[in-house]
């Protein structure tokens, strides 16, 4: 163990001299904090409305009034026609198409029923289901506001009312939903692909074969690279949380400690998951594109975009083999509904196991004799 | 006691054979010169003998043990110095002597004794501090024998030490070699320069994996007939099959 003193001073004078990578450590969490949620963002402003209001009558003009007003929809311009407003569509300018029927307002008075025509351009599929969703939404208030302001029967109208609550995170604020996860991105990163690249750097250098020609013991050589990226990630975490509190006024509503607790498992299999690749790799573009390959299947795989539960049965079995998906799940847990440790014990028990299988691998695929 | 004995060592990948059955003894405290046109298997026999490849058969001892057994107690007892510089160049000179010095048991007080004296020996004192990356490849190079022989090891082994550095600075490494042998230190050195290899005092060459000749220098250009050592190198080596690789 006196070695892994040696190599420890060894790791920290090159991580300290290293400014570009102190810098990495220092600016990733914030810039990322600082962008990312508001990108990641799942509320649709700024849907583009193009309007044919055949009708022109007061009625109408109170609907598109209520659909700009509420702050989802601009309205790009008035068209004559249908075939007109496609034009909008086809040149990308509009996203939705409301057509208003001539006689909107004396159907719904004298007949107390009316029709609407929406046509959603369907291209960026989530922006047209919410866009529709929410018109939608608007046109029933709509509907709900003139039945009471014209003192209709209720008879006519359906007498029940849906009341949703959201628990826990009662605005449906997506940042709360977001942050914590990126703080999962985060120290993935750290524990992921800069151990890997570390290692292949000194592959590349020719320093790896200094060290294998004496007699570092194997797990002696992998703990004194696992080690600093550890210590690396928990600073990370540390300014990440802070950050998340400064930028967000976030705050986990369960126990800190158990994010750091599960973290350092995390870390584990994470950094046994980048030795692997570097085990693997002889240069740093190899390492890097291997990282980014699995990244990016474990992050879309993760639910931190997508709920895994609307994933196919095939993509829901993946996300079992899939460590991120643990701990966005805990750290969400944790942030917003305030889990405690037994709450999230299979979780962990995932988590160790990864982290078990990840660095027997990490030693058996490191060869200091070829 | 020999310092490698070496008996038939075969390396083959897949139907190629880099190394065929080569055999030969090193004296202690010998220096032995190691040569062989480009692809002819020397540093494929050289990290065999380091414990970095492991050989198709044959059998062999480094520091009288066993290159298949004992390879943690070989390296224990070797200094390496490849043909890629491979210090650590964002550490300084004293850094990476604390470290390899560390690394194979030292103490540290040891380590900052015997650290001052290579300073004071190599006259670096100016240097000590600056990064390796800062240093001219001539200095850089002594210092990486240096590091290699810092903790005293049985053996070193030399992978074409001088590439690339002037006359003089080459000059004045063979004047560290010879010092180390005079410590009782063997130095195992592979090298591409002939008057190089006029100061060994035994060397070896190979061809196509195969050691063709080997002998102290005088008695090699007796053998052949031959004026000089390169005379000797270009008659074994025309004969070769194997191109560059």
């Amino acid at each position: 163990m006196r070695t892994l003193k040696f190599l420890l001073q060894k790791e920290f004078l090159q991580i300290f001299r290293d400014k570009t990578m102190l810098r990495i450590i220092l600016m990733m969490p914030l810039i990322q904090l600082l962008i990312f949620p508001w990108a990641a963002t799942f509320e649709q402003r700024n849907i583009s409305l193009s309007v044919i209001d055949n009708d022109k009558s007061t009625l109408s003009k109170q609907l598109i009034e209520k659909a700009i007003s509420s702050g989802y929809f601009k309205l790009t311009d008035y068209s004559d026609s249908y075939e007109e407003a496609m034009i909008s569509i086809e040149q990308n300018t509009a996203d939705l198409i409301l057509e208003i029927p001539r006689n909107f307002e004396n159907d719904l008075i004298k007949e107390q029923s009316s029709g609407l025509m929406l046509s959603v351009n369907a291209i960026n599929g989530q922006k047209a289901s919410l866009g529709s969703n929410y018109i939608s939404q608007i046109i029933t208030d709509f509907n709900r506001d003139i039945i009471s302001s014209t003192g209709q029967s209720s008879s006519l109208t359906n007498n029940i009312e849906v009341s949703t609550y959201f628990r826990y995170n009662p605005e449906m604020n997506y940042r709360i939903f977001m942050v914590p996860a990126i703080l999962v991105l985060l120290i993935t990163i750290i524990g992921g692909m800069l151990s890997a690249l570390n290692i292949v750097r000194e592959k590349e250098k020719g320093t790896m074969e200094q060290i294998n020609v004496t007699p570092i013991g194997k797990a002696t050589f992998i703990l004194s690279k696992l080690i600093p990226f550890w210590i690396i990630g928990y600073v990370m975490l540390t300014i990440g949380l802070i950050a998340s509190w400064l930028m967000y006024g976030l705050i986990p509503a369960g126990n800190i400690l158990i994010i750091y607790f599960f973290s350092f498992f995390y870390l584990l299999a994470f950094s046994g998951i980048g030795l692997i690749i570097s085990n693997y790799s002889e240069t740093q573009q190899q390492a890097m594109l291997i990282a980014f390959f699995f990244m990016l299947i474990f992050v879309l795989l993760s639910g931190m975009l997508t709920p895994i539960s609307s994933m196919p049965q095939w993509a829901q079995m993946l996300t079992l083999i899939n460590p991120i998906r643990y701990f966005i799940e805990v750290i969400r847990l944790i942030f917003i509904k305030g889990s405690g440790l037994f709450d999230i014990l299979p979780q962990l028990f995932a988590t160790i196991g990864f982290a078990i299988v990840c660095n027997i691998w990490a030693i058996l695929s490191y060869k200091k004799t070829n | 006691m020999e310092a490698i004995i070496i008996k038939d060592l075969t390396k083959k990948f897949g139907s190629f054979t880099a190394v065929d059955h080569i055999s030969f003894e090193v004296g202690q405290g010998e220096i032995f010169g190691f040569l062989g046109a480009n692809g002819a298997g020397k540093t494929t026999a050289m990290r065999m003998l380091c414990g970095l490849l492991e050989p198709t058969s044959g059998q062999g001892t480094v520091a009288g043990y066993d290159i298949y057994k004992q390879r943690d107690l070989v390296k224990q007892n070797i200094g390496y110095m490849s043909q890629k510089f491979s210090l650590y160049e964002d550490l300084t000179i004293k850094e990476n002597m604390r470290l390899f010095g560390g690394i194979y048991g030292m103490s540290d007080k040891e380590i900052k004794m015997k650290g001052e004296q290579v300073i004071q020996d190599l006259s670096l004192q100016n240097e000590q501090n600056a990064l390796v990356e800062s240093l001219p490849l001539g200095i850089k190079q002594k210092v990486s024998f240096a590091v290699s022989t810092f903790h005293t090891p049985k053996i070193v082994f030399l992978d074409e030490p001088t590439g690339g550095v002037d006359p003089i600075a080459r000059r004045i490494f063979w004047e560290m070699i010879y010092e180390a042998a005079d410590r009782g230190i063997t130095a195992f050195v592979t090298t591409h320069y002939m008057d190089e290899a006029e100061y060994c005092n035994r060397i070896s060459i190979m061809v196509d994996g195969k050691i063709e000749a080997l002998d102290t220098p005088s008695n090699l250009r007796k053998q052949f007939g031959a004026d000089n050592l390169e005379e000797v190198f270009y008659t074994l080596a025309r004969k070769a099959k194997r191109g560059d690789d």
